[in-house]
């Protein structure tokens, strides 16, 4: 059975819903964050599938995985410096015990 | 033939690598095995013939990302607490199972219109042209600097010592 665009989903669709249980379930922030990336990775997966296998000569996936990868950059830098910062102030980085805007 | 394999491989290995990212206790192996997982990413991108976008992978999320995470790893001490499950293990995993079956039944059942175009062979030029060219993305790469240099700026602020 040769590799067809359904098989590209389904990978990004497992990898979207490995991060979206590790976001959910983790307590520790910088973990989280990985699974974070992870969702987004499979994401990028989906584009680049659907830009190869219904549009190979537009490319417009690809260019949005491009803007993808810039913006999870940019959301490491500032989520991680946002941890340290966190971790600094109140020696954790346990995302149930950072509770101080809590109602 | 051969892509089919290289396909199977790059899928377990990238899968197996998300999952232990996820299960580890150890937080130390699981950014390990998160570059592990993003190699196996840039290698189905070669398998989609998305060379240059494979090349950049390596080098933003190998090259960047994961070694941001590690050193936020290593400033931050908590290796020996680990990374423990909250209370929400098994709603998480419920509603993981649900996503995954909901957004693969959408997306098997929906009828793609599958090009029998051969796909572009070099990529770096057209994508070039895409991003830059007439009628392309230039707005949107110029949005893209200011958010980074804005994302730089913020980071820079927020881990100053007082």
């Amino acid at each position: 059975m040769s590799i067809g665009l359904g098989h590209y989903l389904i990978l990004s669709a497992i990898l979207f819903s490995i991060g979206l249980y590790g976001a959910l379930a983790k307590r520790n922030a910088i973990v989280i964050l990985m699974s974070i990336e992870i969702m987004l990775v499979g994401v990028s997966i989906a584009m680049v599938a659907f830009s190869r296998y219904v549009v190979p000569l537009l490319l417009t996936g690809q260019v949005f995985a491009i803007f993808v990868m810039i913006v999870a950059a940019a959301e490491a830098a500032v989520g991680l410096a946002i941890i340290i910062s966190i971790y600094r102030n109140r020696e954790t980085i346990d995302a149930t015990k950072i509770d101080l805007m809590k109602w | 033939m051969a892509l089919e394999a290289t396909f199977w491989i790059l899928a377990v290995v990238g899968v197996g690598a998300a999952l232990l990212v996820v299960l580890l206790g150890n937080i130390f192996r699981a950014a390990l095995s998160l570059i592990v997982c993003f190699l196996a990413v840039a290698g189905i991108y070669v398998t989609l013939s998305a060379g240059f976008l494979a090349a950049v992978q390596v080098l933003i999320y190998v090259g960047a990302i994961a070694v941001l995470i590690i050193l936020a790893i290593m400033l931050t001490r908590e290796v020996q607490r680990g990374s423990p499950f909250g209370r929400l293990k098994i709603p998480a995993l419920i509603v993981a199972l649900l996503c995954f079956g909901v957004v693969s039944f959408a997306m098997l059942n929906t009828p793609w219109q599958i090009s029998a175009v051969p796909p572009l062979e070099p990529t770096t030029p057209a994508i070039a042209g895409r991003l830059f060219g007439e009628g392309g993305f230039i707005l949107a790469v110029e949005t893209v600097g200011v958010l980074l240099l804005a994302a730089i700026l913020g980071a820079i602020i927020l881990v100053r010592e007082k």
